[in-house]
């Protein structure tokens, strides 16, 4: 017979959960998700890598890695893998020189209207990257407020929007976990003599240093696989790897530069990720157990004189997120100089219509889809494993979710377009693609998302509704479930949110007849002539406006659950 | 004050902090969180803040160190005003319920932390690091990470944090309020040694009056945003100058004048410690006759609750040593047994008929 301490002493052990069968239950829900990762991400990408190997054709190479030694020395391909490079360091810095006081300001000072300046701080990160690239060439290009710098076209318009893009990643990695530090820690350096600037280089910033970090490695990430925008603000001139992937395999059918060029990302991409994660664990280790006792829910001091540099920082921030928005919703609303409605009613004989009802269909699949792989996934790694084996396990399949985010959407596609166009999975005409491609995109968010509730799921709820007699269904729905719906929907709004909005593996995969219509948008802004640049405004205020819509009911529903990269 | 006047003047001569009209009014109270508050504390002496919570003794805590802008009223060191002065300029020191380590510290560069501020080398600093880690019972901790350390060893490390550049004032902000009972009164006794030893001036925070008690020279006790009461620790103790400070010093029993004059006690308000009625066998000569109503054990004496035949309406605690009644049966007192009951004024304390409630 088991007795109750038996039990207590096997729930604890086990983490969530009744479970012996518990490695079974795990091993189905682990299958279902991993079986897709193989054929929809690892297929695809490895053949693309293939192509990359191998002879070319002349009988020459040995060793396979010709086409590298080929692709790596031509002048232009050294010219992007220098511009990507020194682009997203300089967006990078950038973002965190301007993140990091503009987090000090909205996180931790007593300011009006607080509450509305983080929800513009953060919009830019679910605005579509073709809306981004409207609204800057709405500034820059010709009749834009800021036309007389004659940037458009150039570097430096990329440099602003890749910063306009990832400067929220960085207020919202480092400004709720700035807000959480108990103040008392500070304090205490004060009175021992710290002056305000040694307390911040002694005590805050080691204390910070783990987000920031994290933060600066995502913001990398994201920048040196930026797409759309380099795409849509480059012009001819300027190309990442990324760009030149797309430039490559549809433009010049060069599969095999294209291939080599996937590789070379994917293992720059590797590299920093893992420097970035020791570097990460390293300067967290000992924190940890610190953090006991509960911080006092002191009032957020008001600005100070010594905080003006970071109030500057913040406003110029807000000025960066707001300038683009705002140019491209007054632009789009006039026409030869005048107030017009024209640029809209131009739209329904454009397609928009079809494309944006196409966008949420294919978007609701790929959430959908999302969410049921995401969850899976979610609840696997955020299991408390027994055995040292069983935590590596699941610290590999939990990195292995996690590699979509490091490989570029525009990969994804390419292997797609590569490996499933024949039997035994011909999806090449099927509708299915996008969804399929857009679902691997959001999953790592939707991961991303769901474990950290998860893991922060305090087991003894469940115990004591146990011990009173739940059964251990009744018991997850009575503990967990509560606080699992609110994560869950904003998963889901998230997924919604990134999947209307993907550009990058869905240029590859739509269909000239039915275009999404962040493609359609691309196609505009690439027709001459002031009506189509208009109608491109328009689109792209409409996409806004419902991704952006999509997200106000996440942040209500998830109450701030949604996105915490990094 | 009676503080300033008895205290015996420290190497470094001076008369010490002075808070006087502090007041501290937090936007959309009520109540001002500090009202007119003034105190004394010479330099080499302890003085513990004592109150419920809520009361103000930590908004005063953190006036003194700079933390909490005054509405009105001044702060004062060596008779020079500090009001102005940023923290960090002030020269205290100020050690909280929870550590608060520097956790990507080691414990040597925790301690060393105030040193390293005033410009001290590293050979010096090292020696006053493991002069402190011997004071506080920590010897060799140097190297070791504060996450590795039980609560009572991180409090230990905050206070050698806290005294290692021999600041002018240390502030303890409820420093063993965290730990369990019985560390916290091992604690309390060496604190009390480490201040002395160090020759400290501290002012001590705290809800817990045996603490208070054991830590320090000076009592102060706070209701409501002021000190209502202020002198040496043992005078305060023993005589509270009105029923809600007796209340809050441990005199639990409350009896009106009628009440009192029921007991035997003189025609006034009265309040009573645990151990001032006292069960006794049935008959004893002086006793009061009584009955009882229930009994728990406790480690030192039963807790008798009885019911006095001069007194009917009122229950009241009694204590029942082992040696009081008959051995045999101290322990195995029921409801309803006689008992008699012995009144002990010294454990009592006596206010004016019509007192003024403050």
């Amino acid at each position: 017979m088991t007795g109750p301490a038996t039990a207590r002493r096997r729930s604890l052990r086990h983490g969530p959960g009744p479970l012996r069968r518990a490695p079974l239950v795990l091993t189905a829900l682990a299958v279902f998700p991993l079986v897709f990762l193989a054929v929809f991400f690892a297929w695809p990408v490895a053949a693309m890598a293939v192509r990359g190997f191998g002879p070319d054709g002349t009988g020459t190479d040995v060793t396979g890695l010709g086409g590298f030694v080929d692709v790596l020395t031509r002048p232009r391909v050294l010219r992007v893998l220098w511009f990507t490079v020194w682009m997203a360091a300089l967006a990078t810095l950038c973002s965190v020189a301007l993140g990091v006081p503009a987090a000090h300001v909205l996180y931790r000072l007593r300011m009006p209207l607080a509450g509305l300046w983080r929800a513009l701080v953060v919009l830019p990160f679910v605005m579509p990257t073709v809306v981004v690239g409207v609204a800057f060439r709405s500034l820059f290009a010709d009749g834009g407020p800021l036309a007389a710098l004659g940037w458009d076209g150039s570097w430096q318009p990329v440099l602003l929007a890749m910063v306009f893009f990832n400067v929220s990643v960085v207020v919202r990695t480092v400004g709720p976990m700035w807000a959480s530090f108990d103040p008392r820690v500070a304090q205490s350096a004060a009175a021992l003599g710290a002056s305000p600037r040694e307390v911040f280089r002694t005590v805050t910033w080691p204390q910070l240093r783990p987000a920031v970090i994290s933060a600066a490695s995502v913001v990398f990430l994201f920048c040196s696989t930026a797409f759309g925008i380099v795409l849509m603000l480059g012009g001819l001139r300027y190309s990442t790897l990324e760009t030149e992937i797309y430039s490559l395999t549809v433009e010049f059918l060069d599969l095999r530069a294209a291939a080599v060029l996937s590789v070379t990302q994917f293992v720059l991409v590797a590299t920093l990720l893992v420097v970035t994660e020791r570097v990460r664990v390293g300067a967290r280790r000992g924190e940890e157990r610190l953090r006991r006792g509960v911080a006092q829910a002191a009032r957020p001091p008001r600005p100070a004189r010594g905080d003006v540099p970071a109030l500057l920082a913040a406003a110029a921030v807000l000025a960066l997120v707001l300038a683009p928005v705002v140019t491209l919703l007054v632009r789009s609303v006039r026409v030869a100089g005048a107030w017009s409605g024209a640029n809209y009613t131009a739209l329904a004989p454009m397609g928009v219509p079809a494309a944006l009802s196409q966008s949420w269909r294919i978007a609701v699949d790929a959430a959908l889809l999302a969410l049921a792989l995401g969850t899976c996934v979610a609840v696997v790694v955020s299991w408390r494993a027994r055995t040292p084996l069983g935590r590596r396990g699941i610290a590999v399949l939990d990195a292995a979710f996690m590699v979509p985010l490091g490989v570029s959407a525009v990969t994804v596609g390419f292997g797609f377009l590569i490996t499933l166009d024949r039997p035994p999975l011909d999806l090449r005409s099927s509708s299915a693609l996008i969804p399929i491609a857009q679902a691997m995109v959001a999953l790592p968010l939707v991961v991303r998302t769901l474990t950290p509730v998860l893991r922060s799921i305090d087991p003894r709820a469940r115990e004591a509704a146990s011990a009173l007699g739940a059964s251990p269904l009744r018991a997850w729905m009575t503990a967990d479930l509560p606080l699992l719906w609110r994560p869950f929907a904003a998963a889901a709004g998230f997924a919604l949110a990134v999947s209307l909005g993907e550009f990058g593996a869905t240029a590859f995969l739509a269909q000239p007849e039915s275009p999404t219509l962040p493609v359609l948008v691309y196609q505009l802004i690439g027709r001459p002539g002031q009506a189509n640049f208009g109608a491109a405004m328009a689109a792209s205020v409409i996409l806004a406006a419902v991704t952006t819509l999509v997200m106000a009911v996440v942040e209500r529903v998830g109450a701030g659950a949604a996105g915490r990269m990094g | 004050m009676t503080a300033a006047q008895e205290a015996t003047p420290g190497p470094r001569a001076g008369n010490g902090l002075g808070v006087s009209g502090a007041r501290v009014i937090f936007a959309g109270a009520e109540a001002p969180a500090l009202d007119d508050v003034s105190l004394t504390l010479a330099r080499g002496r302890v003085l513990a803040v004592l109150g419920p919570s809520g009361c103000g003794k930590s908004t005063l805590l953190r006036a003194v160190a700079g933390l909490q802008r005054l509405d009105a009223g001044r702060v004062t060191f060596d008779g020079v005003d500090v009001t102005k002065v940023a923290t960090h300029r002030r020269d205290f020191a100020l050690m909280f319920q929870d550590g608060q380590l520097f956790g990507h510290l080691d414990v040597a560069a925790n301690v060393g932390y105030a040193l390293a501020r005033r410009g001290v080398g590293n050979s010096q600093r090292a020696v006053r690091v493991d002069e402190l880690l011997d004071l506080v019972g920590l010897p060799g901790y140097q190297g070791r990470s504060p996450s590795t350390l039980s609560g009572g060893q991180q409090q230990r490390v905050a206070l050698a944090r806290a005294l290692a550049a021999r600041p002018r004032l240390l502030l303890l902000d409820e420093p063993l309020s965290a730990l369990d009972r019985a560390l916290r009164e091992r604690l309390a006794a060496e604190l009390r040694e480490i201040l002395t030893a160090e020759g400290a001036t501290a002012l001590f925070v705290t809800h817990d009056h045996d603490e208070a008690l054991t830590v320090a020279d000076d009592m102060a006790i706070m209701r409501d945003g002021r000190v209502v009461q202020h002198g040496p620790a043992r005078e305060v103790w023993a005589a509270p100058n009105d029923p809600a400070t007796a209340d809050f010093l441990g005199f639990s029993t409350a009896l009106d004048a009628h009440e009192a004059g029921a007991l035997g006690l003189s025609n006034k308000r009265w309040a009573l410690r645990r151990g001032a009625l006292r069960v006794v066998a049935p008959s004893t000569p002086g006793a009061l006759a009584g009955r009882v109503v229930r009994s728990a054990m406790a480690e030192d004496a039963a807790r008798v609750t009885v019911r006095l035949d001069a007194l009917p309406g009122r229950e009241l605690l009694a204590l029942a040593p082992p040696d009081a009644a008959s051995p045999q049966t101290w322990a195995g007192l029921g409801a309803g047994d006689d008992v008699g009951v012995v009144v002990r004024p010294e454990a009592a304390v006596a206010f004016p008929a019509r007192g003024s409630r403050p």
